[in-house]
């Protein structure tokens, strides 16, 4: 690299330039929207998929272990790798990607529903069963939202993580933010990939900080313990 | 269902395996790295990456995870390195080195592996040795034990379960991450997906898929059985319930 080293430091390449921001502004916002809406949608779908999934695990024993082995060897099995075995099938671009951020996501989720719901005060089921609930009444106006907290945690750390997978979509052309890091990097472009990077960084923080918001909205009474 | 049999042809090919001239070849400066077209040699320098980063990992993290634990300070800073590392793409941390002075190759791979490899060993072992019994501590320390031998030999051997834990997830999270070396022209196996996607030949791209994935799950197999019995016989029950 000896060679290619001394040229790129031949010419002024710094890491941070606002410069490349207001002349590429438009481009930057184009894969900050598609980092976007690729995050949400993937951690929306895979919310709606691991929301039974957690109740079965919960509901049926003999279900769990199938629940957690199948999407923790999801899990197991490399990003490049995933993207690598949809490609041939769903061909290059939004569809790979997206399977493949919900199959990520599903493991935290699934977990997070299932030790919420383990967690839940066997006391408290008590008293509503006494006070006559049935078991579909009690799942969602007693199991559940005392599990959110728990659920609200998964969806965080899912989110955040999403964030960051994202950009390994670039192997099949189509990574948000990670396609200008790949970019930068083709083209020697040092305030590209930097720029990418921060966003990205921000990017997650903005949403687990909207999350984090959502949940204490969501779960009043947490906070009045705390109090 | 031509795709399914390619990826068979290119896996039962005895040449995609050994590649053209060896599992090495030789580098322009006269030195030797592993052939871009072997299974066999990507899949040693895949092992190769990665071991080198969880080593380094491993060497930095377990030492300072194990004082902190055993001082029970830093927990709060643990905590928030691994969650800036969980934000952080690792395509970008591959870009910016490849991009910095360090460069192309596999020396950047390994220095981001090692740095990804690094928070889940730092908090086990943070947390193994901070976690222990206060009462536990108090016993050996009133049995005339100096703080160091409480260290060694009381709240060490209690925190190998989780120190193994760490271990394994940080392997496993590594040979993972590897791949992406193939993006800044290091190697492993993941090269064989990017050749594939590259020149549009899909069965390469399922075979190299195929690869990496059973390479992850075989780690993950063994790394899981290494858990266990670095685990003594009777925590392994308290470590199932957790």
């Amino acid at each position: 690299m000896g060679l290619y080293g001394r040229g790129m430091d031949a010419v002024p390449n710094p890491w941070f330039s606002l410069d490349y921001l207001t002349r590429n502004w438009e481009e930057v916002w184009e894969q900050l929207v598609i980092h976007t809406t690729l995050t949400v949608q993937a951690v929306l779908i895979a919310l709606l998929i691991a929301v039974p999934l957690g109740i079965a695990a919960r509901r049926i024993p003999r279900l769990a272990g199938p629940i957690m082995g199948t999407t923790g060897v999801l899990y197991t099995i490399p990003s490049f790798a995933l993207f690598g075995l949809l490609a041939p099938f769903t061909g290059i671009g939004r569809t790979t990607v997206l399977i493949g951020l919900v199959a990520y996501a599903l493991l935290v989720l699934v977990r997070n529903i299932v030790v919420g719901l383990q967690n839940v005060d066997r006391d408290v089921v008590d008293a509503a069963r006494g006070q006559g609930y049935t078991s579909t009444a009690m799942l969602w106006h007693v199991e559940f939202p005392l599990a959110l907290p728990s659920i609200i945690a998964g969806i965080r750390i899912a989110t955040v993580t999403t964030v960051a997978l994202v950009t390994v979509g670039v192997v099949v052309g189509y990574g948000g933010l990670g396609q200008l890091m790949f970019r930068g990097l083709q083209s020697d472009y040092r305030a590209q990939i930097m720029t990418a990077t921060i966003l990205c960084l921000a990017l997650a923080l903005v949403c687990d900080l909207v999350l984090m918001l959502l949940g204490r909205a969501l779960t009043p009474w947490t906070r009045r313990r705390a109090a | 269902m031509s795709i399914l049999s390619d990826a068979w042809d290119y896996l039962t090919t005895a040449q995609n395996w050994t590649g053209a001239s060896g599992i090495t070849s030789p580098t322009f400066d006269g030195g030797w790295r592993f052939s871009r077209d072997s299974i066999l040699g990507l899949g040693i320098e895949h092992l190769w990456l990665s071991f080198a980063a969880v080593t380094i990992a491993v060497a930095v993290a377990l030492p300072l995870g194990i004082y902190l634990g055993h001082v029970r300070k830093g927990g709060t800073a643990t905590v928030v390195i691994s969650n800036v590392t969980r934000a952080m793409p690792t395509l970008a941390l591959l870009t910016l080195f490849a991009a910095s002075a360090i460069g192309y190759g596999n020396q950047a791979v390994i220095l981001a592996a090692a740095i990804f490899a690094f928070p889940p060993v730092l908090t086990n072992a943070y947390t193994g040795m901070a976690d222990v019994d206060p009462d536990i501590r108090d016993a050996a320390l009133g049995q005339g034990m100096t703080r160091r031998q409480v260290a060694l030999r009381v709240e060490l051997p209690l925190a190998v379960p989780l120190i193994a834990a760490g271990l394994r997830t940080s392997t496993v999270q590594t040979v993972a991450t590897v791949p992406l070396a193939a993006l800044v022209a290091g190697g492993g196996l993941g090269v064989i997906i990017n050749q594939g996607l590259a020149t549009q030949r899909y069965g390469q791209v399922l075979a190299g898929a195929f690869l990496v994935a059973g390479l992850s799950l075989a780690i993950d197999f063994v790394m899981a059985r290494l858990e266990r019995l670095a685990t003594p016989v009777p925590l392994r029950e308290a470590a199932m319930a957790a």
